[in-house]
């Protein structure tokens, strides 16, 4: 007969056990932060077998390593003793002023005094976060819009507000409705952040006409703009359009990042602000990390200093291009009627939207199983939609990948119409945790 | 069906032997020889969608044996897999590989053919185990309650028509139920019914997963799991672990967020039904034919009743998985039970 261990030993009535000795001390905003089954599916998907058009990391194959190894090895002899040490919260002169070249493309006309070097983009994201969010505060973000951007609210407790977008960008009047509607109710946003070229996840552009009416939209209302561009110097057909920040410098903090246009690996990004805005990120960044990793703010440096970086760019642009092209010449050749996308003029991503009735987060797991992803767009709400939506990324996968890629989700999809068929068409409960990996790592 | 191996080394049949914890955690104390177990290779991830806990499963099995200065390498199930085992062959192979290939007898077949000795169960003990219907039935035959359900794959709601099945199934069965893939592990697509429509939603979530769907009555009651071990004198049950989720329902992030359930090892249970839920651990153990290890999914009714669910041939390691939490329960160190079971294998040949 089998033995009760408490006959046995004698031992009194167990404790309970939470295996998690924190569990009653983490902050409200960590509440959130928990296993999903979704970003269990993404781990599946960093594996060869799974034709991944889920991942907005940058290929970086193109890159000149010869060239940056002896760039890296001159800074680490010529000026080891500046590289190696401590540098200041705002990050080297010499680079500020090259990023001032930088942001000159897109018509922007700035001092480096007003450049703060970030860890990525995503740090000046979330220092501006830091510096104007209280908790309950309004930020209002394009629908749909970055889901980086959408954690980092959350982790300050915002209330994220969606703008409906369509294919020239957020709509001019959606922004002035919801701005009305917030004084109605004796509320203001803080800032409405953009990300206005190639936007990730849509993959549209906000066109000239939509970016003066922004503008002058949240001049009245005295709402400060967070542009964010990462993706806007990879373009691949039309012409360029200015910076918000070009035509608002005042009213607009920009956004930028060397992670697409050279590697994601150095993490440096920049934040242009207002001066006192700029005094007080800097303030905020000291606090974070004291200084900024002076021997690649160096590198970078010398990279822009000393390499033909917009034919380096033009490369990428190329390589991109064509896989751009793959990937809306699959859709067009083999998406099922009922599915629509948009079709981005750079950047790395496509926003499909489903057949009504289908559920991309539902179908995530068969499509798995089916050796491929791709992010849903529930990852890129802060509110309970975009379940109709998919992000393909096509910045990574060779253009014979992107095609079998294409080719397995539209497998899934008939499926998937076809069960919906057979059940009629069930919305599926939101689940807990995130519903998309951090779509720029690995 | 395919007939069933019976696990090796175990005790006549309806004579269930465990040994007190005292005597068990002495003979860990003096160990056997297991100086000769040199190299062993722990498989972990997979291409399931238990990817990431097979991955943390084996990191934890691995780093135990390393403790014991055990020689231990990691390796996915890929491409490269077999002209590994060929060149490099490790004296004894740990599959810690949850859901498909790991726990349906996929590995097993390709380690038995490479002639590679490996832990845990044989590939025809776990076809058995991993089809949830099939285990219940042979479990059933030994006497244990199992829940009254169907299996049913998505064709059958296709061609005879998915709301009147629906509504059939809610008859004959009543509700609530309890939705899950008849195949696969960590709660992906499972999900409870309380209405005819939810039984709908349910399934669509589970076909999601897998073609076939597994509907159940939904027992109430401490739900439990006990794990089996065999370290050489015969399958012992250890202590069952109580699982209490917030929210009541032990999904997948239940299972993996530390903090999110609430466990007691070993169960608020009386003598009885933790007796019962043993006994019923190692019927299920003998009855699917297992070796090594497993873990059984059980709920216990307030009248005692132990009900079946499923049984696992490769239980989750991880930091908040039932099977170290009871081996911890029943005083056996993690890392000496890892070694003992690679070392069985390494004595089986």
């Amino acid at each position: 007969m089998t033995t009760d261990p408490r006959e046995t030993t004698g031992r009194p009535a167990p404790q309970g056990s939470r295996i998690d000795p924190y569990v009653d001390s983490y902050a409200a905003r960590a509440q959130g932060m928990v296993a999903s089954e979704v970003r269990a599916l993404f781990a599946v998907a960093s594996r060869p077998e799974v034709v991944s058009l889920a991942g907005g990391m940058p290929n970086v194959s193109a890159l000149p390593l010869e060239e940056m190894g002896d760039i890296v090895r001159r800074v680490t002899t010529e000026q080891g003793a500046t590289a190696l040490q401590y540098g200041s919260a705002q990050g080297d002169p010499a680079l500020r002023e090259r990023i001032c070249e930088v942001m000159a493309l897109e018509g922007i006309d700035a001092s480096a005094e007003d450049v703060i070097v970030t860890v990525g983009s995503q740090q000046a994201l979330d220092l501006v976060t830091r510096v104007f969010i209280d908790p309950g505060d309004v930020v209002l973000a394009e629908a749909p819009t970055y889901v980086t951007a959408i954690n980092t609210f959350a982790a300050f407790q915002a209330d994220i507000q969606h703008v409906a977008m369509d294919e020239e960008g957020v709509l001019p009047e959606a922004l002035e409705e919801r701005l009305t509607a917030l004084a109605a109710a004796g509320r203001r946003a803080k800032f409405f952040y953009t990300v206005p070229n190639f936007q990730n996840p849509a993959g549209v552009t906000l066109t000239a006409g939509r970016r003066r009416r922004v503008l002058e939209i949240c001049r009245r209302h005295g709402l400060l703009v967070l542009e964010d561009n990462p993706y806007g110097l990879l373009r691949y057909e039309g012409e360029a359009e200015r910076a918000l920040r070009a035509d608002a410098p005042d009213n607009v903090i920009y956004l930028g990042s060397f992670s697409k246009t050279l590697s994601p690996g150095f993490r440096i990004g920049w934040a242009l602000a207002p001066s006192a805005v700029r005094a007080k990120l800097v303030l905020a960044a000291e606090s974070a990390m004291l200084s900024h990793s002076t021997f690649n703010q160096l590198v970078v440096g010398r990279y822009l200093a000393e390499h033909p970086w917009r034919e380096q760019i033009k490369e990428f642009n190329e390589m991109y291009r064509e896989r751009r092209d793959a990937m809306l010449a699959s859709l067009e050749a083999m998406m099922p009627p009922g599915t629509s996308w948009t079709r981005p003029e750079g950047g790395f991503f496509v926003w499909v939207t489903l057949p009504e009735g289908l559920d991309a987060k539902a179908m995530l797991p068969r499509a798995v199983g089916e050796r491929v992803a791709y992010v849903p767009g529930t990852g890129f709400f802060a509110s309970d939609e975009g379940h109709r939506n998919m992000r393909l990324s096509f910045c990574y996968p060779t253009p014979a990948q992107i095609r079998e890629g294409v080719r397995r989700l539209v497998g899934v999809i008939e499926n998937e119409a076809a069960l919906r068929d057979t059940f009629g068409t069930t919305p599926a409960p939101p689940a807990p945790g995130g519903d998309a990996p951090t779509p720029d790592l690995p | 069906m395919t007939a069933v191996h019976p696990p090796e080394g175990t005790a006549p049949a309806g004579a269930a032997r465990t040994a007190p914890p005292s005597a068990r955690a002495a003979r860990q104390k003096v160990g056997r020889t297991v100086a000769d177990l040199h190299r062993v290779l722990v498989l972990a991830g997979g291409l399931s969608p238990e990817h990431e806990v097979s991955v943390r499963s084996g990191l934890r099995v691995a780093e135990s044996l390393r403790r014991l200065d055990v020689e231990v390498q990691t390796a996915d199930v890929d491409a490269a897999l077999l002209g590994r085992l060929a060149a490099d062959p490790p004296q004894a192979v740990f599959p810690v590989l949850h859901g498909a290939p790991g726990e349906d007898g996929v590995i097993r077949e390709v380690l038995e053919i490479s002639g590679v000795p490996y832990v845990g169960a044989r590939p025809d003990a776990c076809r058995a185990a991993f089809s949830k219907p099939i285990a219940k039935s042979l479990v059933a035959a030994e006497g244990v309650p199992v829940p009254r359900g169907v299996t049913l794959p998505k064709a059958a709601f296709r061609d005879l028509g998915a709301r009147e099945l629906v509504d059939r199934i809610a008859a004959a069965l009543g509700l609530p139920l309890f939705v899950k893939p008849d195949q696969g592990g960590s709660a992906f697509g499972a999900a409870p019914a309380a209405t005819a429509e939810e039984l709908s939603n349910a399934l669509v979530s589970s076909f999601a997963y897998g073609d076939t769907a597994m509907v159940e009555e939904r027992i109430d009651g401490t739900e439990i799991a006990v794990g089996v071990v065999d370290t050489g004198d015969g399958p012992v049950a250890l202590p069952p672990v109580e699982i209490v989720p917030d929210g009541g329902v032990y999904d997948y992030s239940a299972r993996y967020t530390a903090g999110r359930t609430e466990f007691f090892a070993p169960a608020r249970l009386d003598g009885a039904a933790v007796g019962a839920a043993m006994d019923a651990a190692l019927t299920a153990h003998r009855a699917l034919g297992l070796r090594d290890l497993s873990r059984t999914d059980m709920i216990v009714e307030p009248s005692g009743r132990v009900v079946f669910l499923e049984a696992n041939v490769a239980p989750g390691m991880t930091e908040t998985s039932l099977f170290p939490m009871a081996l911890q329960a029943a005083g056996m160190d993690f890392g000496i039970t890892c070694r003992e079971l690679a070392h069985r294998a390494l004595l089986r040949g």
